[in-house]
């Protein structure tokens, strides 16, 4: 059984699908999505079908260059599992032609994060293994 | 086809941990909507009924709530729409009345949330948004919400005593409605305290006090064709329109941050099927899990132009004696919210009002009402427009 996707996150609730080489590909150090080969939609988070052309037929590619804030919240309040991570930041970057939901690296204090600010994602090693990917300032 | 009206409605109260079990609690709400509509239980022709999963151990509570409430041989089938269970609940009995399928249909709402943790509620809840690509993150209801607040905030200058505001007025109402589970008073200056528990933060920029709280409920709303309604109730409430719409779970297939998408839409089709627009609501329940949502449903429901909700708080005009009377039952937010008894109960206020029974919180003379009911965080949305004759 190919059940790499339950690396993903600190506690990750999915361990089957067919978009498990996005581990992969986390362990290389890559964010990726997929692109539909028929119809060049971009997606993200990755999809294994295209709903506008039915298509199956995809293709991976890397998140790359930067991205603005829309917006982010602040947890010191945790669900179930994940209390050692609080305080943690969710939120959501806008890439152009997708959008990305993940942290914000927890070096970036919560007093220069802005709503608007440009932001790139790389790939995070959790304390217990598992793996994510976080928003972090750009490289200059 | 004739009209569909709502001849019945009733609640238990709500409570931070109800002494029994969910088909005793549902037995509450349905018993109360029973004698209120002044029918026999067998008159009932289906019924439907509505909650969450997962927060107790029931498998396909249908059966087992039918059977308890002597609701046997008839069909009965379970709705499910996180929070608004019970507003698609009545979607459903509204659509089984008028195809002529059934005469009389209960929809029957309830939830039992003290069967685990408050930290596992939020873990429950923050599944009902993306389990492969959000939830390993560690998200949350409150968490979700905050991130429309933040938004909102940059964008119009909403502010924190904004929200809080809303917290001030619900609980005012909430101290006056005894099926409330939050009856003490909340003032500004609880939020400006570091020591007052109102004041801690959960997930920036909301705090525990622009949180609604957990609670076990049911509700019942006793839907009937217009021949029924004619013969069983003195003051029928007619559904005048309805309104529901999805939104892609994930947060990275939206558009909009500082409103709902699914709210808007809902809105939309009911004012249509209605034949009114939004002035013509004279007082409306709206789905205030947190402050950020009644704000944003001033907005998404065409009360106040997006990003001029603060006005109307800050002027009162969603009080009792205001423009736009909201949740003057104290709203999620103090009245509770027992996940799928809270579109029910919505359902209840607005009928209560609209017959002039709503007691010290009734408003002056209304003739429509609204309730807005969302499920997850803008996943689901419900809007229900209600008129009396």
């Amino acid at each position: 059984m190919d059940d790499r996707f339950k690396r993903f996150g600190t506690v990750s609730f999915t361990a089957v699908t067919k978009t498990n080489d996005f581990i992969s590909h986390l362990e290389a150090g890559k964010v990726t999505g997929t692109r539909c080969r028929v119809c060049n939609k971009l997606f993200f988070p990755p999809r294994a079908d295209c709903f506008f052309c039915l298509s199956s037929d995809m293709e991976w590619f890397p998140v790359s260059g930067k991205g603005r804030l829309i917006t982010y919240s602040t947890l010191r309040y945790a669900p179930v599992g994940f209390e050692k991570d609080i305080p943690y930041t969710i939120a959501v970057v806008d890439f152009g032609e997708y959008k990305v939901f993940g942290r914000i690296a927890k070096d970036i204090p919560e007093d220069k994060i802005s709503i608007g600010m440009e932001l790139e994602v790389k790939v995070n090693e959790l304390p217990n293994g598992q793996l994510n990917y976080v928003f972090c300032l750009p490289r200059l | 086809m004739g009209r569909v009206a709502i001849i019945g409605v009733g609640q238990s109260a709500f409570v931070r941990s109800y002494p029994g079990g969910i088909r005793e609690l549902a037995f509450e709400g349905f018993k109360e909507a029973i004698l209120d509509a002044g029918i026999k239980v067998s008159d009932i022709s289906a019924s439907v009924v509505c909650s969450a999963p997962e927060y107790d151990k029931q498998r396909s509570p249908a059966g087992v709530i039918a059977e308890y409430l002597g609701l046997n041989p008839q069909p009965t089938f379970y709705v499910e729409s996180l929070c608004s269970s019970s507003s698609m609940g009545l979607r459903v009995a509204y659509s089984l009345v008028k195809s002529g399928l059934h005469d009389i249909v209960a929809v029957i709402g309830f939830q039992k949330m003290s069967e685990i943790t408050s930290a596992e509620s939020q873990e429950r809840m923050g599944r009902g948004a993306d389990i492969q690509w959000e939830s390993p993150f560690g998200t949350m209801m409150p968490a979700y919400y905050a991130m429309y607040a933040q938004a909102h905030m940059a964008k119009y200058g909403t502010t924190l005593e904004d929200l809080a505001l809303i917290r001030v007025k619900a609980a005012t109402y909430g101290q006056i409605n005894e099926k409330a589970v939050y009856r003490k008073a909340v003032t500004l200056d609880m939020f400006s305290d570091p020591a007052n528990p109102m004041s801690g933060p959960v997930a920036s920029p909301l705090r525990v006090g622009d949180c609604c709280a957990n609670a076990d409920g049911s509700s019942c709303v006793i839907v009937a064709n217009e021949e029924k309604a004619k013969i069983f109730s003195k003051k029928p409430v007619w559904i005048l329109g309805l309104g529901s719409a999805t939104a892609p779970v994930n947060v990275t297939g939206r558009e909009l941050f500082t409103g709902l998408a699914v709210a808007r839409a809902a809105a939309e089709q009911a004012y249509k099927m209605a034949g009114i627009t939004p002035d013509k609501v004279d007082v409306a329940e709206v789905h205030d899990c947190f402050t950020i949502a009644e704000m944003m449903a001033y907005e998404d429901l065409g009360f106040a132009k997006p990003g001029e909700g603060k006005d109307l708080i800050r002027s009162k005009e969603t009080y009792k004696e205001g423009k736009i009377p909201v949740n003057v039952d104290g709203g999620l937010l103090s009245k509770g919210h027992p996940i799928g008894a809270t579109g029910g109960s919505q359902i209840r206020t607005i009928v209560l009002q609209l017959r002039g029974e709503a007691g010290p919180m009734q408003v002056k003379d209304p003739v429509i009402g609204l309730v807005h009911n969302i499920g997850g965080v803008g996943l689901y949305g419900n809007v229900t427009i209600l008129g009396r004759e």
